[in-house]
């Protein structure tokens, strides 16, 4: 081994300069007192990973790859890009089952994986998210999905989660809430059948309506190409100001202000499971959801003042 | 008197096993083994007959013996010689329905025992997370060993129906893993380079053989009538298992695994029909809940227990964790001395 001086360095001195500058490079990633511990924690986790020692619940939920990579990567989305604000943090149960019901839009479903981060971060808790079966179709996309703790919106699943007492994260409007024009932003539209409802009233769980304000401007949706999107069997191919024309730079969402609010929780179990087979008081209780969500949606909105302040 | 116990598929490694471990149960008298082709091992106290069961012989033998539990195993075949998987699986559809015309006639039969599997309920992307028992598949199996299941355990339905009196137990395996085990999973999970679908890591579950054997003989002898699945707690994703293994894994697309599967020969062993491809792509998860509360019974093995004692046998798999533990010793040393380096 020769080094730039044209001496000869023995090979326990250069790996020990290696180390040196790793050793280094450890300090500033982690700061000076706890470098050696999170090297240990950061080395024991890539053992678990590549020796496949790790846990998924059920569901395909992955809590450490969620913890460390998704959520982080997520993280600075939240706190630079959209600067959310969160309101009413307080109101998500610290324990038990609970379903929070929120607004959806933004052409892409970045609004469900906001909510979850904040909901991580503000309430110490995962959120399981309800998604449609497109995105478990989906390659990479799906596989995500449900390491990052999502399943697919149905009955059964969503029963079985909220019964073990999971907290459950359920977008109503689906594809009619995410893919509507711009010009029908904060607008909620129908609530489905109410299915979420039942399945709270059958497991007795409080009801936790969310609003979200600002994913409407992310991605404005201006028009759509029906027969591309029947070809490729999605709901709708968003045409947006800047997308498709500017290619994937037209992918980058725009930089508006973001309010999360979760409102007072709603409680069911006062009623007997049986009522979750009651059309009239799962409409009824369907409809005071939705409408906490749009009167908070029109208050958080005023407060906001402008789209990207 | 005790019972009189008769067991199809005994051929099979599996159903030998079975056939033996019944017979060791002291309230069973008698066990008949039945099947076209001569047990791999001796079966001890067990007496075979070798008889094809799609023909009439089959009734003569449950008549003569006064059988009163018959445990069908001869359905989901998992052959080895990818040639005969076909006819195969009729020998499974046809075979089945004439054991059950069999059981039908006589009157001595009040039990049956059904093997079937997970298989039956598909798999798709519209799947709930796990199959209860009453729930039927989003996509129903098309064609290969799900399908032939799926038309078995029609036939038990109408059975079960013209001959109420008998106590039928379907039992639906994940499946069957452990050091034992050789299936088209087993052979696909051990290929050097195990390929996956591409932006896909299916949840597996698995049984453990020995669970398996065990479920079959508390069935056999409880009296429970209904279908339940059995399955480890828990489940691990394709990637996860394929790292347990320490085998490397390299993601394909779908359509491409397909013809990859038909040219490679060490890949036509694993089977990579449609049906598997759909299943190695969604994956399944089945809901034990009845196995544990109505039919009574609790497996040794956690599917990820199952799977570590599988790992055992495969050399790569102890290697592979002892130089990741070693690797990581060596970078601890390294760093370790490069401080007591750095203090000088």
């Amino acid at each position: 081994m020769v080094d730039a001086d044209g001496a000869e360095t023995s090979p326990v001195e250069q790996s020990a300069e290696i180390t040196d500058s790793l050793v280094d490079a450890a300090k500033e990633a982690f700061g000076d007192d706890l470098w050696e511990r999170r090297l240990a924690e950061l080395f024991a986790f890539f053992r678990r990973r590549i020796t496949g020692a790790y846990e998924v619940d059920d569901f395909g939920f992955d809590v450490e790859l969620t913890e460390r990579f998704l959520l982080t990567a997520l993280r600075p989305l939240a706190e630079n890009w959209f600067r959310i604000d969160v309101r009413g943090a307080g109101n998500i149960p610290s324990v038990g089952g609970a379903l929070v019901v929120s607004n959806h839009s933004g052409t892409v479903p970045i609004d469900g994986l906001m909510t979850a981060l904040v909901v991580h971060d503000h309430a110490n808790r995962f959120l399981r998210m309800l998604g449609a079966d497109l995105i478990f179709r989906l390659p990479f996309i799906g596989e995500l999905a449900r390491k990052g703790g999502a399943t697919l919106a149905s009955t059964e699943d969503t029963e079985e989660m909220l019964s073990a007492g999971e907290l459950v994260g359920v977008w109503p409007e689906g594809y009619k809430g995410i893919g509507k024009p711009f010009s029908e932003r904060y607008q909620l539209q129908r609530f489905g059948r109410g299915g979420f409802v039942s399945a709270a009233l059958r497991t007795g769980v409080p009801i936790v309506p969310c609003s979200v304000v600002g994913a409407e401007e992310i991605f404005p949706l201006v028009g759509n190409i029906p027969s591309l999107a029947r070809l490729l069997k999605v709901p709708y191919i968003p045409v947006t100001p800047f997308f498709p024309w500017l290619g994937v730079l037209g992918m980058v969402p725009l930089p508006s202000k973001w309010l999360i609010e979760f409102g007072k929780p709603l409680r069911t179990d006062s009623y007997p499971a049986e009522s979750a087979d009651d059309s009239t008081l799962v409409g009824n209780v369907t409809d005071q959801v939705r409408e906490t969500i749009q009167q908070t949606l029109h208050s958080l909105l005023l407060r906001r003042g402008g789209v990207f302040s | 008197m005790g019972r009189v116990v008769l067991v199809t598929g005994v051929g099979r490694d599996f159903g030998g096993r079975f056939a033996r471990l019944i017979a060791k149960d002291p309230v069973v008298d008698r066990v008949i083994g039945v099947d076209v082709v001569p047990p791999p091992a001796d079966l001890g106290e067990v007496h075979f007959v070798r008889a094809d069961i799609r023909h009439q012989v089959i009734g003569k033998v449950i008549a003569d013996d006064e059988v009163d539990t018959v445990v069908h195993l001869g359905v989901a075949a998992t052959t080895s010689s990818a040639g005969r998987r076909a006819s195969m699986r009729e020998v499974d559809v046809v075979g089945s329905m004439q054991l059950l015309a069999a059981c039908q006639q006589a009157a001595s039969v009040a039990r049956l025992i059904v093997k079937s599997s997970a298989r039956v309920y598909g798999s798709s992307p519209s799947d709930p997370a796990k199959f209860r028992e009453d729930m039927s598949p989003r996509r129903m199996p098309s064609s290969g060993s799900g399908k032939a299941s799926v038309e078995v355990e029609g036939y038990v339905r109408g059975f079960a129906r013209r001959r109420p009196d008998v106590c039928v137990t379907l039992l639906r395996f994940a499946n069957l893993i452990g050091p034992q085990v050789n299936t088209m999973m087993t052979r696909y999970l051990e290929l050097p380079i195990v390929p996956t679908v591409l932006g896909f890591d299916p949840r597996l579950q698995f049984c453990h053989d020995e669970d398996a054997l065990d479920a079959l003989h508390h069935s056999a002898l409880a009296d429970v009538p209904g279908c339940f699945n059995v399955a480890g707690a828990h489940v691990l994703t394709l990637a996860q298992a394929v790292r347990r293994l320490g085998r490397p894994h390299i993601g394909v697309p779908p359509l491409a695994l397909g013809t990859l599967g038909s040219l490679i020969p060490q890949l036509r062993q694993a089977d990579l029909s449609a049906e598997q491809i759909s299943f190695l792509t969604h994956g399944r998860g089945v809901d034990t809940t009845a196995m544990r509360r109505i039919l009574g019974f609790e497996p040794k093995f956690t599917t990820p227990e199952a799977f570590d004692d599988f790992a055992a046998r495969s050399p790569a798999a102890a290697m592979h964790l002892e130089r990741v533990a070693e690797l990581e010793r060596q970078v601890a040393t390294l760093i370790a001395k490069a401080r007591i380096y750095g203090r000088r």
